[in-house]
């Protein structure tokens, strides 16, 4: 059972740290604010949520795993909020998104 | 009255998972602190429909079974965008209109959309729901209208 519980725990955070460290790429790697805050949106969700029920499997039924998953609930309603500050603002100052430029090219008659 | 009351219940709640220690004096200075936090919010005349959704009830905790699951499924959706932006990435912004009355269910709605990673609530205005979506599938997911609805059916407000 024990062991049951240990190989969950890894499967569960290594997934979670997975999804990290696809964030930190996505965050580098897109082009512009608005792409980014998406990349980041994953580290606020699946991934904290991975990494905290791995925790609570180790921590068993304690007041630690009803502490855990209280921070849970706190950052799936406080996030949104901090990416909705975050895009409102920079759009109200007027940054444009990249929106065209995506995709399979599209050639034009002055390529030739 | 009543919500004050049941403020002040959840409120004990949260204190006794979150305290852990259960002597008298301790478990005294939380029913002392809960008290006082629950008079002066109804002094202060926030204990609302809005301040303290519990008519929400037993609705609110489906959406965010169906919630999790669609945040789920989006996570790999952006996931996979930032792996192969050739493939994926395709940035638009459109506007959706919400069709909940209140302010409470309009907010739920705009931060289950910000909530699910790959469309981002950009404006609110009135009952105009601007939203930056990452790829095609995120974006046909808002168009379609299903979170909307299901949002308006936790509110009653169809």
């Amino acid at each position: 059972m024990e062991l049951v519980l240990d190989i969950a725990t890894w499967i569960l955070m290594l997934a979670g740290s997975l999804l990290l460290l696809i964030t930190g790429y996505g965050l580098l790697r897109l082009p512009d604010l608005y792409t980014r805050i998406h990349a980041g949106g994953m580290a606020d969700t699946l991934a904290t949520f991975l990494i905290f029920i791995g925790l609570a499997l180790q921590s068993g039924f304690t007041l630690v795993t009803a502490k855990l998953l209280l921070v849970l609930v706190f950052v799936f309603f406080t996030s949104p909020t901090s990416s909705y500050a975050l895009a409102q603002a920079s759009f109200v100052a007027g940054l444009k998104p990249k929106l065209d430029g995506f995709g399979p090219v599209k050639k034009t008659d002055d390529d030739a | 009255m009543l919500k004050t009351l049941s403020l002040f219940l959840v409120l004990m709640a949260v204190w006794l998972l979150l305290s852990g220690i259960y002597t008298p004096l301790i478990t005294g200075f939380g029913v002392g602190s809960c008290l006082l936090s629950a008079l002066i919010a109804y002094r202060m005349d926030v204990v609302d429909r809005e301040g303290h959704p519990l008519h929400l009830g037993p609705r609110i905790i489906t959406y965010w079974a169906w919630l999790f699951v669609e945040i789920f499924k989006a996570n790999i959706d952006v996931a996979k965008c930032v792996l192969f932006p050739q493939k994926y990435l395709r940035p638009s912004i459109f506007t959706v209109t919400a069709s909940q009355k209140s302010d409470l269910g309009r907010v739920i709605y705009a931060n289950s959309i910000t909530l699910t990673p790959g469309t981002v609530t950009v404006d609110l205005d009135g009952n105009q729901v601007m939203v930056h979506s990452m790829t095609e599938v995120s974006a046909e997911g808002i168009k379609s209208g299903d979170m909307d609805r299901r949002v308006t059916k936790v509110m009653e407000e169809a």
